[in-house]
C-alpha cells in the first residue's frame, strides 16, 4: 500500500483532480451535458421556437415570425386549460398511489420477508416491466371492458368497474409506471442499518411510529426519484388515455394531433409539461432540504 | 430489527397480496390469451389453442424485432448508465450554478410526449445530420433511447449518494488510492445496487418504449413495440402478441435474475 | 403511347365530372383550381435503385408479396408502419421515405405542401379500365387535373350496431348524434378530427338551410354547427376510438353498441349480434392510394412498386390482408373467394360508395367550387377537434 507522499508522485492525474475540484466538476459534467444539450436540447430548441412562428394555413408549413398567438390560445382555450388540469390530476394521483403501495411494499419486503421471499418479491415486481407498455395497456383494457375480467369477478359482489374513464387511466398509468417507484424505494429501505431500527425500538418506539419518523425520512430521495419517474411519465402519456380513457384527454394527446398540422400549437402546449416538471421539481428539492435539516 | 405488531404484519402482507394482485391479473388475462383461438384477444375466452405459439415459433419477424429491441436498449443503458453516473456525482459534490437547469433537462426527456422527443430528434436527424452528409441511421435510435434513459441511472444512483458517508471516500484518499481506486473498491460498491435497479429500469424503459422509436428508428427497421404496434393495427393477428408477450416475459427472468445475484452479492460483502 | 395517355387523361377527366356530378351535386367542382409547388414528374424508367423505403399502413406491405418484387426488380423494401394519418405526414416530411399509402385525409395536405410529386400513369401500366371508376380523379389525390396518386383500395365508415340490444338496423345515424339516443354511454365514434366530416355528412341532411354540399368544404358558420353537434354528442359518449384492437374489444366486450366503424372490423370481431348498416344519411370512407415523395432517390422502385400492387392479384392481395375494397376490380372475377371478399366490401358497387363521402383534407380553397367564402382549413379543424373532447 502506497503512502500519501507517494501518492503526490505516482499519481499526478488523480492529485490534479483533487486539487482543482472546478476541473472535476467540469470534467464529470462535460460529457452528459454536450449530450443532453448538444443533441437534445438543441433538437427540442429548434421544434419548440416555432411556438412563435406561424404556420401556413395551406401547406401546414411553418414560416419564422414572432407571434405570441399560440401562447394566448394555450392559456385561453377553455379546453386546453381543462385538459392541463386533468392531465396533472392524472399525474399527480398516480404519484400518490404509487407511494402509497411502494412504501409499505418496500418494508415489508426489506424487513418482514424472509429472504427467499424477498427474493420471489424483488422479481416479482420487476417482471411487469417486460410484458410490453402496449401489451399491458391492452390487458388493462381486457380487465375493465364491460364483460372483462373485473366485472366477470365481482359480478357475484355486485360491484360493477366504472368502464373506460379517468380513473382506468390512472389505474392503468399507476400499473405502467409502478416498478419504477417501488424499486428505487425498496432499494432505499434494503439499505437503511438494521441498527437504527434497533435503536429506534429500544427507544420504546413503535412500529408505526419507528416508520414515521426513521424510515420515511430516510427514504424521501428514494420517493422523490420514484415520483420524478411516475409524475414525469404520467405527464407525457397519451396512449394510455387512448385505450382506456374513454373519451379521455390528455396534454400528450393534443401535442400529437398538432404537431405535424400546426406545429406552434403543438410547441406552445409542450411548454406545459414543461413547466409543471420545473414546479415540481422545485417543489421536491424543497421538500428535500427540509428534511434534510 | 423492525418490531411491528401482528396486525400491522398481517396489514402489511395484505397490502402486499394486493399488489401482486393488481400487478399480475391483467399479466394473467394477457398469458390465458395466448392460448386464445380467436384472433382477438377478449375475456372470457372460448376456445383454447396453441396455434398462435405455433406460429410465432416460425415467424422470423419477431426474431428480428427482438434483436433490434435488446441492441438498442442494451446501447441505450449503457450509455445512459456512464451519463446518468456522471451527472449524479457532479450533482452530489458540487455546489454550481445552474445545478436546478442541470436537474431539469435531464428529466425532460421522459416529462414531455414522447411525439415531441420523436419529433425533435428525427428532424434534426433529417435536417441537419443528413443534409451534412452524415446518416446516423440505426445509431439515431439509440442516441434517442440514451437521451430519456439517463434520468433513470441518475436519480437511483443520486438517492443513494445523498445517503452515502462521503468520509469513506476522504479515507480513501488519505490512504493514497487514487480517484479510479477510491471509486472502483470504495465508492461503487456503495452505490451498485441503486446503480443495478437504474440501469434495469433503464433498459427496461428503452424496451418498451414506442412513440419516440416511430420517429427515430431507420425505414424497415422495427423493435419489438413497433412489430406488437403493427400487429395491433391489423387485427388478423393480434393475438399472437399475447405470446410474444409471454415470451418476453418469461426471457426477461434472465437480467432480472442477474440483477438480483448482483444485489444480493453485495449484501454479502457488507 | 401518346394516344393511350390521353385517352387515360380523358377518362379521367371525365370520372371527375362524373363523380362530382353525383355527389355533389354541383357540376363544376372540377373547376376548383388549388395552388400548388410545381412539381415535375418522372418521365421515363430508368435503372431501379435497389431499395424503397415505404410508410404504410399495416398489413400493405407484407413479405407474401413483397418478396416476388423485391426477386423482379431488386428494389429491397423497407416499410415502416404509421398508425395514424398525422404519422404518416410526419414521417414523409423527414425524407427518409419514397412512397406513402395515404388516406385522402393526409394526401391532399401531402399535395398542397409540395412533399409529393405529380405521377406519370404512362409508366404505370397497370392503372387501367380496371381501377374502379370511384376511385380515379378524386379532389383528395387528383389536383388540377394532374393525378397525384395511384389508389390501392377503400373502406366505408359503417354505423356497426349490436343486435341483441338495438332489435335491428338503426336507419339513421341520429343514434349516435342525438341526446335523446337510447345508448347513452354505449357509442364510439372515429378518434380525430377528420370525424367532423361525419357530423357534416349528418348536418347536410337534416339542416339542408346551413347550405353545406360537401362536407370537407365547411365555411365558419358550418364548422361551428358541426361541432356544436360534435359536443352534443360527447355528452352521450362512452369511448373515442383509433385503435381497431380496441374498438373490436370494446364491441364485444359490451362497452360499445353503436358507433362508427369498418367493415373489416365487424369481421374480425366474429360476433354474429354485430351488424353493420349503412344508414340513410350516407356516410364518409377512406379511399387510399400511394404517394410518392418529391424528394425521392428511388424514384423507379417507387413506379415499379406502384405498378405492381395495382396487378390484380397483389392489389387483390393487398385488400383481403387489411379488408377493404381492392381497387383494381379484375381481381374480383378472379376466384369465387375473390368475388365473395369483393361482394362483402361492395368493391364494384359503385351505387354504394356514391353515399360514401371519400375523406379529403380540408383546406382554404372550398372543394365544392364556392369562390365567394373561404373555407375553415384542417388546422382549424384539429383546434376544433381539441375542443370537442374538452
Amino acid at each position: 500500500m502506497s503512502t500519501k507522499s507517494d501518492f503526490r508522485g505516482s499519481r499526478p492525474i488523480s492529485s490534479f483532480f483533487l486539487r482543482k475540484p472546478k476541473v472535476r466538476l467540469i470534467s464529470l459534467l462535460s460529457l452528459p451535458m454536450t449530450w443532453i444539450v448538444g443533441v437534445y436540447i438543441v433538437s427540442l430548441f429548434l421544434l419548440l421556437i416555432t411556438a412563435f412562428w406561424n404556420v401556413d394555413p395551406f401547406t401546414s408549413r411553418v414560416s419564422p415570425g414572432f407571434n405570441l398567438e399560440n401562447f394566448i390560445m394555450v392559456f385561453t382555450v377553455p379546453a386546453y386549460i381543462a385538459t392541463s388540469i386533468r392531465t396533472l390530476f392524472i399525474a399527480l394521483s398516480v404519484t400518490a398511489i404509487c407511494v402509497l403501495l411502494a412504501v409499505p411494499l418496500g418494508i415489508y419486503m426489506a424487513k418482514i420477508a424472509k429472504p427467499w421471499l424477498r427474493n420471489i418479491l424483488a422479481v416479482a415486481i420487476t417482471l411487469p416491466l417486460w410484458a410490453g407498455y402496449l401489451v399491458k395497456i391492452i390487458a388493462m383494457r381486457l380487465v375493465f371492458t364491460e364483460e372483462g375480467f373485473f366485472n366477470w369477478l365481482m359480478a357475484p359482489l355486485g360491484i360493477r368497474g366504472p368502464g373506460f374513464s379517468i380513473p382506468i387511466v390512472i389505474l392503468t398509468l399507476t400499473y405502467l409506471w409502478f416498478p419504477y417507484m417501488a424499486l428505487p424505494v425498496y432499494t432505499a429501505i434494503r439499505q437503511i442499518p438494521p441498527n437504527l431500527f434497533d435503536a429506534s425500538s429500544d427507544m420504546g418506539a413503535k412500529g408505526f411510529t419507528t416508520v414515521y419518523r426513521v424510515v420515511i425520512p430516510l427514504i424521501v430521495p428514494a420517493i422523490i426519484a420514484g415520483s420524478v419517474f411516475t409524475f414525469s411519465l404520467s405527464l407525457g402519456d397519451y396512449l394510455a388515455a387512448r385505450f382506456t380513457g374513454g373519451a379521455t384527454q390528455m396534454i400528450g394527446s393534443i401535442i400529437a394531433a398538432n404537431i405535424n398540422l400546426n406545429p406552434p400549437v403543438a410547441a406552445a402546449y409542450s411548454m406545459i409539461p414543461i413547466a409543471f416538471v420545473v414546479i415540481y421539481l422545485m417543489v421536491a428539492r424543497r421538500t428535500g432540504s427540509l428534511e434534510r435539516m | 430489527m423492525l418490531r411491528l405488531s401482528r396486525l400491522t404484519r398481517v396489514a402489511l402482507g395484505g397490502v402486499v397480496l394486493f399488489i401482486l394482485f393488481f400487478m399480475y391479473t391483467p399479466l394473467m388475462v394477457l398469458i390465458l390469451n395466448s392460448f386464445n383461438e380467436s384472433q382477438i384477444s377478449g375475456w372470457p375466452i372460448e376456445s383454447f389453442s396453441t396455434k398462435w405459439w405455433e406460429f410465432a415459433r416460425s415467424y422470423q419477424p419477431i426474431r428480428d424485432a427482438l434483436l433490434n429491441s435488446v441492441l438498442v436498449a442494451t446501447g441505450a443503458m449503457v450509455i445512459a448508465s456512464i451519463l446518468g453516473t456522471l451527472v449524479a456525482f457532479a450533482m452530489k459534490g458540487f455546489s454550481f450554478f445552474g445545478k436546478g437547469t442541470v436537474n431539469i433537462l435531464i428529466v425532460l426527456p421522459i416529462a414531455l410526449p414522447g411525439v415531441v422527443t420523436g419529433v425533435a430528434f428525427s428532424n434534426t436527424y433529417s435536417n441537419f445530420l443528413t443534409p451534412m452528409g452524415f446518416n446516423i441511421g440505426y445509431f439515431g435510435m439509440i442516441v434517442a433511447h440514451s437521451t430519456f434513459c439517463i434520468v433513470m441511472v441518475f436519480n437511483n444512483v443520486f438517492a443513494r449518494l445523498r445517503r452515502m458517508n462521503p468520509n469513506l471516500q476522504e479515507a480513501s484518499a488519505d490512504l493514497g488510492a487514487g480517484l479510479w481506486q477510491t471509486f472502483r473498491l470504495v465508492t461503487f460498491p456503495q452505490f451498485r445496487t441503486s446503480f443495478a435497479a437504474g440501469a434495469l429500469l433503464a433498459f427496461a424503459l428503452s424496451f418498451d418504449e414506442v412513440v419516440v422509436t416511430i420517429f427515430t428508428a431507420p425505414p424497415g427497421v422495427d423493435t419489438l413495440p413497433l412489430w406488437i404496434l403493427k400487429e395491433v393495427g391489423r387485427p388478423n393477428q393480434a393475438s399472437v402478441v399475447n405470446v410474444v408477450a409471454t415470451v418476453v416475459i418469461l426471457l426477461s427472468l434472465i437480467p432480472v435474475y442477474i440483477s438480483q445475484r448482483l444485489a444480493r452479492a453485495q449484501e454479502d460483502e457488507r | 403511347m401518346k394516344g393511350k395517355k390521353l385517352a387515360i387523361l380523358s377518362a379521367l377527366s371525365a370520372s371527375v365530372l362524373i363523380i362530382s356530378g353525383c355527389s355533389s351535386g354541383s357540376d363544376d367542382s372540377s373547376g376548383v383550381a388549388i395552388e400548388v409547388p410545381d412539381i415535375p414528374m418522372h418521365e421515363a424508367m430508368g435503372e431501379f435503385e435497389g431499395e424503397l423505403n415505404i410508410v404504410n399502413w399495416s398489413g400493405f406491405v407484407e413479405p407474401a408479396w413483397t418478396d416476388k418484387f423485391t426477386a423482379d426488380t431488386g428494389c429491397k423494401v423497407n416499410p415502416r408502419v404509421a398508425g395514424t394519418s398525422d404519422e404518416m405526414v410526419t414521417l414523409m416530411r423527414t425524407g427518409q421515405y419514397d412512397i406513402v399509402s395515404a388516406s385522402g385525409d393526409a394526401a391532399l395536405r401531402l399535395i398542397v405542401g409540395g412533399d409529393v410529386q405529380p405521377l406519370n400513369l404512362d409508366l404505370i401500366p397497370n392503372f387501367s379500365d380496371d381501377i374502379a371508376a370511384g376511385m380515379k380523379g378524386n379532389i383528395y389525390d387528383t389536383v388540377n387535373g394532374k393525378p397525384y396518386g395511384v389508389p390501392i383500395g377503400r373502406g366505408a365508415n359503417l354505423l356497426q350496431y349490436n343486435e341483441e340490444v338495438t332489435g335491428g338496423a338503426p336507419e339513421s345515424w341520429d343514434v349516435v348524434w342525438e341526446l335523446n339516443t337510447p345508448y347513452k354511454g354505449k357509442i364510439t365514434a372515429y378518434d380525430a378530427p377528420i370525424y367532423i366530416a361525419d357530423a357534416a355528412v349528418y348536418l347536410m341532411y337534416h339542416k339542408p338551410e346551413l347550405g353545406i354540399k360537401n362536407p370537407y368544404a365547411l365555411d365558419e358558420t358550418q364548422l361551428a354547427a358541426a361541432i356544436d353537434l360534435l359536443k352534443q354528442q360527447n355528452q352521450v359518449i362512452g369511448e373515442y376510438w383509433s385503435d381497431p384492437v380496441a374498438q373490436i374489444t370494446s364491441f364485444v366486450g359490451g362497452n360499445t353498441v353503436v358507433g362508427t366503424s369498418w367493415e373489416v372490423l365487424r369481421k374480425f370481431a366474429a360476433k354474429d349480434n354485430l351488424k353493420t348498416t349503412l344508414p340513410v344519411e350516407g356516410s364518409t370512407g377512406w379511399f387510399d392510394s400511394w404517394l410518392v415523395s418529391s424528394t425521392t432517390k428511388n424514384i423507379n422502385c417507387a413506379y415499379a412498386w406502384m405498378d405492381y400492387t395495382s396487378k390484380p392479384e397483389v392489389n387483390g392481395a393487398i385488400a383481403v390482408n387489411f379488408g377493404m375494397a381492392p381497387a383494381n376490380v379484375a381481381y374480383c372475377a378472379s376466384s369465387p373467394e375473390a368475388q365473395a371478399h369483393c361482394d362483402t366490401f361492395f368493391a364494384e358497387d359503385e351505387e354504394f360508395f356514391k353515399r360514401i363521402w371519400p375523406w379529403t383534407t380540408p383546406i382554404e380553397t372550398c372543394v365544392d367550387g364556392r369562390k365567394d367564402v373561404k373555407c375553415t382549413s384542417f388546422q382549424e379543424w384539429t383546434n376544433a377537434w381539441a375542443t370537442v373532447k374538452g
